[in-house]
C-alpha cells in the first residue's frame, strides 16, 4: 500500500488522457445539446422564414426554401391580422383560457387542501380517483359531450368550451397542487390556528398565500392545456367567429386545397413561442409540484 | 380540556369554520361535483350511446343493443384503425423512451446556453398540437417539402417523396411527429428522476471508480426506473388518445391506412353523425387506458421507497 | 515521515470568484495518520476534502497523493476511498450489492477485472472485518443509521485506498451511538493502517480520533496540531474559542487577551506553582455530570470580564451565587493574544 498512487509520468499521461476525454464529452454535449435544439425548434424555426416569403419564392420548387431568394415580406402576417379572424381566435383563447383558469383554480385550490391536510380517510382512494379522471381522454367523451352541449343550447358558443375545459384542468391541476401544498410546512397553519383563527382562516390567511408561487405555475399550465385542445373545439363549435385558435387556425386558414401557408407558419409561431417562453420561466416550479405530488407524504 | 373554556363564541358560521369534516366535504364538493357531472355523466352516456341508435339527426334514444358493435366489426377500417392506434403507440412510445432518456441527460446537464436550449427544446410540447402539426404539415409538403429538397440536393431521391401520400410514409410521418412533439414531455418528466437523485449517491459512483455506462445502466437507470416508466406511459396515453396529428396530416389517408380509433369514432360520429357508432368505437379505447392509469400509479407508488 | 496527501497552496472559489471556499491551504498527513479537519459548518473543510477526492476541481493549487500531482484526474483512478455524510449508500442495491459495485469497475494489478468469486471473497471479507457479514442480503432502507455507517466504510474498504476520505460519518447517529462509533472508528482505522483525512465540526469527534487536527475557519487553516496542543496552546483566539466546551475565557487587557481554560480557574489550594490570584464574583452554578460550571466575573487580571470555571468533582469548595470568592490561575497556563489580530504574543506581566 505505500506505493504512489501512480508515479509522475503516469500521471501525465493520465492528466492527458482525461483532459482529451472531458474536451470530448463536452464536445459530444453540445453537439447532442445543439442537434436536440434545431430538431425541436426546426418546424417553426422553418416556419418563421415561410412566414416571410414573398409567394414568387416560396412556390418555386427549385429555389432553396432555407434562404429568402426574393425580399423578405410581412404582406402575410398582417394578412393574419387583417383579412382573416385570427385575432377573434386569439382573444377567444385567451377569455376561455382565463375564465377556464378562474374556474379552475377555485375548485382546484380547496379540493387539494382537503385532499392532503384535513386528514379523511377517504383522502387517499379521491386522489387516486382524480388521477384517473385525468387520463380519460376527449376522444372518449366528445361524442356524448356534445349531445350534453346541444341540450344545454351551448352548440356553436365557445361557452360551451368554458363549460367543458374545466374537466381537463381541474385532475391535473389538483395533482400539481397537492404536490405544492405537501412542500408546505403544516406549523404555519397551525401555528394560525394556535394564534386564534378558524381552519378555514388559516386556510385563507396562510395557505392561500404561500400558495402563489404553485398557483402561478398552475395557472400556466391549465391555460396551455385548455389553449392546446382540438377535439372538443373542432366537434363543438363551427362559426369561425366562436372558434379559438388550436382550431380556427387550421380550420380557417385551409380553405378546401387553398393553403395560406405563410400565415398558418406565422400563427404558428406567434402562438407557440409566447407560451413557451412562459413555460420556461416556471418550468422548475413545475418540476418540484410534479415530484412532490407524486411521493406520498 | 375544559369544553366550557374552549366553547367557540362565535356564530354557528364561525363554529363550522373550525369542523373539518364538514370543511373537508365543503371543500372538496364542488370540485367532485362537478367532474361527475361533465365527465362521468358523460362517460355513462358514451356507454349508453354506444348500443343506441342516437345519430345527429335523430337523438332519440333506442335501444339496439350490439348492432353497433356488429357493425363496426364488419367495417375492415375499423380493424385498420384498431392495429394502427397499437401500431402508432408502442412504435413512438419505444422512441419517446430511448430519446426522451438522450434529451433528459443533456437538459441536467451543465452547459453554455441551457436556458436557450431549454426553451427551445420544450417548443414541441407546449404548443397547441394543431399549431404545430401544420408546421409539419408544411414540412411534409407533397411538393414544396424541404425535407425532399435537401434529399434531392444530395443526390439521394430523384422526385418528390410524397410524405402523406404513400401508405408506408404517411404512417412514419404520423408517428415522427408524435415522437417530435411527446419527447420533450417525457424528458421533463425523466429529467424530474435524475435531479431526485441524491448528489451524495452520484458522488459515491465517481468515487468507487465507476465510468459513465456502468453509473448510467446500474445507478441511475435503476434509480429513475419510475419517472421512467410514468414518462413511457404518458406518452402512450397521449399518442394513443390523440386525433389531432392523423386528423390534421392525412385526415385518416391515404385511404384510411393511418386511420387511428380516435379519428375513426370522430369521422363516424361528428362528420358522419353516427353518435352510436361512433361512440362505440371510442370505447374500445377505455380497457387501455385503464390499464395504462393503473400502470402509471403503480410506477408513481415506487417512488416513495427511494 | 512519507507524505501521504498534500494539498499546496489550494485555492478553491465558487460563483466566478465571487465566493471564496478555500484560501490558501497547505496541508500534509503523514503515511497512516489520522488527520482531521475540523471548523465550523461553512468554513471549506468539506469543500477541501471534496478536491482531495477530485469531486471538485481546485480554483489554483496542487493536490498530491502518494508524492504525484492529481490536478485534473478523476476520482477513481486517485486510489481513494470516501464516506459520505449520508452514507451514500445505493439504495436499490443489497448490502453485498453496495459492496461489490466498487469491485465491479476495478482492475487488477494484472489488468484484468476480478471475477465474481473473487468480488465476492473480497467482499465478505471487508463485511466481517465490520461486523455486518449477517446483513449481506438486505437493502439498505432496511438498517439502522450504524449499520449504513459500516456498509459504507466496506464498501470504501473493498478499493483497497491510500487514503480514505470520511466527511462527518457519524454526524447522523445519535448521541448515544456515536461514542460507540468514534471508538469503533478509531479501531478499525488502526487495523488497517491507511491514511485517513476526516472532517467533522464536532470537536469531541476530532479530539477523539484525530493524530493531529487541522483547525479551519473561513477556507484557511488556523492551526495544525496534535489534539493536546491545539487545546493547550492554541495559536489564535478563534482556535481558542472554538475548541472547548465551555472554551477559553478570554479578558481584555491593554491590548492583549488573557486567555485561560475554565478548568484551570480554581480555587487557589487547587493550585500549585507560580499563580495569579483574581476575585471571582460567582452569579451562579450549574451541576454538570459531577462538575460544577461556576459562571460570574473576574476582575484585576484584566478588565472586569465574565468568565466560565470549571470545578471538577474533586474540588469541595462550597462555593454560592452573589458571593466573591479568591480564585487563581497558574501562570503557566494563560495565553496571550494580540487583541487585534488574535493572533498569539509574548506573555505580559498581569498583577499579582
Amino acid at each position: 500500500m505505500s506505493t504512489a498512487v501512480v508515479d509522475p509520468a503516469q500521471a501525465t499521461r493520465l492528466r492527458r488522457h482525461y483532459r482529451r476525454r472531458h474536451l470530448l464529452s463536452r464536445t459530444a454535449l453540445y453537439t447532442a445539446a445543439v442537434l436536440a435544439a434545431l430538431v425541436c425548434a426546426g418546424p417553426f424555426g422553418y416556419g418563421a422564414i415561410t412566414a416571410l416569403k414573398l409567394n414568387a419564392d416560396l412556390y418555386d420548387a427549385s429555389n432553396n426554401p432555407f434562404v429568402f431568394n426574393e425580399p423578405a415580406t410581412l404582406d402575410h402576417v398582417v394578412f393574419l391580422f387583417t383579412d382573416t379572424a385570427f385575432a377573434t381566435f386569439v382573444w377567444n383563447t385567451m377569455w376561455v383560457g382565463l375564465l377556464v383558469v378562474a374556474i379552475t383554480l377555485a375548485l382546484a385550490v380547496p379540493a387539494a387542501y382537503a385532499l392532503t391536510r384535513l386528514d379523511r380517510p377517504w383522502a387517499g382512494p379521491m386522489g387516486i380517483a382524480i388521477f384517473f379522471v385525468y387520463l380519460v381522454p376527449p376522444t372518449l367523451l366528445f361524442l356524448s359531450l356534445s349531445r350534453l352541449v346541444v341540450a344545454t343550447g351551448l352548440q356553436d358558443s365557445t361557452w360551451s368550451l368554458v363549460l367543458i375545459y374545466p374537466t381537463i384542468t381541474i385532475p391535473v391541476s389538483t395533482w400539481l397542487l397537492i404536490g405544492f401544498l405537501k412542500a408546505l410546512p403544516r406549523d404555519i397553519e397551525e401555528q394560525a390556528m394556535v394564534d386564534g383563527y378558524s381552519r378555514l382562516g388559516a386556510f385563507t390567511r396562510t395557505v392561500v398565500p404561500l400558495l402563489f408561487p404553485g398557483v402561478v405555475a398552475i395557472v400556466v399550465f391549465a391555460f396551455t392545456l385548455v389553449a392546446s385542445e382540438f377535439i372538443y373545439a373542432l366537434a363543438f363549435v363551427s362559426p369561425s367567429s366562436e372558434k379559438v385558435v388550436s382550431t380556427g387556425v387550421p380550420t380557417e386558414l385551409i380553405r378546401g386545397d387553398v393553403f395560406f401557408w405563410q400565415s398558418l407558419q406565422a400563427a404558428g409561431v406567434l402562438i407557440a413561442v409566447p407560451i413557451a417562453l412562459l413555460f420556461n420561466l416556471l418550468l422548475a416550479r413545475f418540476i418540484s409540484g410534479f415530484t412532490q405530488g407524486a411521493v406520498k407524504g | 380540556m375544559s369544553s366550557r373554556a374552549t366553547a367557540p363564541q362565535g356564530s354557528p358560521l364561525r363554529q363550522l369554520a373550525d369542523r373539518e369534516g364538514f370543511l373537508a366535504w365543503a371543500m372538496l364538493l364542488p370540485a367532485v361535483v362537478y367532474i361527475v357531472l361533465v365527465v362521468a355523466v358523460p362517460f355513462g352516456l358514451a356507454v349508453a350511446f354506444a348500443f343506441s341508435d342516437v345519430t345527429a339527426g335523430d337523438p332519440s334514444y333506442d335501444w339496439v343493443g350490439l348492432r353497433n358493435f356488429a357493425r363496426i366489426f364488419e367495417d375492415p377500417v375499423f380493424w385498420k384503425a384498431l392495429g394502427n392506434t397499437f401500431v402508432f403507440t408502442a412504435v413512438s412510445m419505444a422512441l419517446i423512451i430511448v430519446l426522451g432518456k438522450v434529451l433528459a441527460n443533456i437538459l441536467v446537464a451543465d452547459f453554455h446556453g441551457k436556458w436557450v436550449v431549454r426553451f427551445l427544446v420544450l417548443l414541441p410540447w407546449t404548443t397547441p398540437v394543431a399549431l404545430s402539426t401544420v408546421a409539419w404539415l408544411w414540412l411534409y409538403d407533397s411538393v414544396y417539402s424541404p425535407i425532399d429538397w435537401v434529399l434531392r440536393n444530395l443526390g439521394l431521391i430523384e422526385n418528390h417523396l410524397y410524405f402523406l401520400g404513400r401508405p408506408e410514409l404517411a404512417t412514419a410521418s404520423v408517428i415522427a411527429v408524435h415522437v417530435w412533439r411527446l419527447v420533450p414531455l417525457a424528458a421533463v418528466i425523466m429529467m424530474v428522476g435524475l435531479l431526485g437523485i441524491p448528489t451524495d449517491v452520484q458522488d459515491a459512483a465517481k468515487v468507487d471508480g465507476v465510468g459513465f455506462w456502468r453509473r448510467m445502466f446500474e445507478v441511475t437507470i435503476p434509480l429513475t426506473m419510475p419517472l421512467i416508466a410514468v414518462a413511457a406511459l404518458f406518452g402512450a396515453i397521449f399518442t394513443f388518445t390523440d386525433m389531432a396529428v392523423v386528423y390534421i396530416l392525412t385526415r385518416g389517408g391515404p385511404t384510411n391506412s393511418t386511420q387511428v380509433l380516435s379519428s375513426w369514432a370522430f369521422i363516424v360520429g361528428i362528420e358522419g353523425g353516427d353518435i352510436g357508432q361512433g361512440a362505440a368505437i371510442a370505447l374500445f379505447l377505455f380497457p387501455l387506458l385503464l390499464a395504462a392509469a393503473v400502470l402509471i400509479l403503480r410506477a408513481v407508488r415506487k417512488i416513495e421507497v427511494f | 515521515m512519507t507524505v501521504a496527501v498534500e494539498v499546496r497552496d489550494l485555492h478553491k472559489s465558487f460563483d466566478r470568484g465571487r465566493v471564496h471556499a478555500i484560501n490558501g491551504v497547505d496541508l500534509a498527513t503523514g503515511e497512516g495518520e489520522y488527520l482531521v479537519l475540523l471548523g465550523p459548518s461553512g468554513c471549506g473543510k468539506t469543500t477541501l476534502l471534496r478536491i482531495i477526492a477530485g469531486l471538485e476541481q481546485p480554483s489554483a493549487g496542487e493536490v498530491l497523493i502518494g508524492g504525484s500531482v492529481v490536478n485534473g484526474l478523476p476520482p477513481r483512478v486517485r486510489k481513494i476511498a470516501m464516506v459520505f455524510q449520508s452514507y451514500a449508500l445505493y439504495p436499490h442495491k443489497t448490502v453485498l450489492g453496495n459492496i461489490v459495485f466498487p469491485l465491479k469497475a476495478q482492475r487488477l494489478d494484472n489488468g484484468q477485472r476480478p471475477d465474481k468469486a473473487q468480488r465476492r471473497s473480497k467482499a465478505e471479507w471487508s463485511a466481517e472485518l465490520l461486523g455486518i457479514s449477517h446483513l449481506l442480503d438486505r437493502k439498505p432502507r432496511q438498517l439502522s443509521g450504524g449499520e449504513r455507517q459500516r456498509v459504507a466504510l466496506a464498501r470504501a474498504l473493498v478499493r483497497d485506498p491510500q487514503v480514505f476520505l470520511l466527511d462527518e460519518p457519524l454526524s447522523n447517529l445519535d448521541a448515544k451511538l456515536r461514542a460507540t462509533a468514534r471508538d469503533e472508528l478509531r479501531r478499525f482505522q488502526q487495523r488497517v493502517g491507511t491514511t485517513t483525512v476526516y472532517v467533522t465540526h464536532d470537536q469531541a469527534e476530532a479530539m477523539g480520533l484525530g493524530d493531529r487536527i487541522a483547525v479551519m475557519d473561513a477556507g484557511t487553516v488556523r492551526q495544525l496540531g496534535p489534539p493536546a496542543e491545539v487545546y493547550d496552546d492554541p495559536a489564535d483566539t478563534f482556535v481558542a474559542t472554538f475548541i472547548g466546551s465551555p472554551p477559553m475565557n478570554l479578558v481584555p487587557r491593554d491590548g492583549v487577551f488573557v486567555g485561560f481554560r475554565p478548568e484551570h480557574l480554581l480555587p487557589p489550594e487547587y493550585v500549585s506553582g507560580a499563580r495569579i490570584t483574581v476575585p471571582f464574583e460567582v452569579e451562579r452554578i450549574e451541576y454538570l455530570s459531577g462538575d460544577r460550571h461556576a459562571y460570574g466575573s473576574v476582575s484585576r487580571l484584566g478588565e472586569q470580564t465574565r468568565v466560565v470555571a470549571r470545578l471538577p468533582a474533586t474540588v469541595t469548595t462550597p462555593l454560592a451565587g452573589g458571593q466573591t470568592h479568591e480564585f487563581a490561575v497558574a501562570t503557566r497556563r494563560l495565553c496571550f493574544f494580540d487583541a487585534s489580530s488574535g493572533l498569539r504574543t509574548d506573555p505580559v506581566a498581569v498583577g499579582a
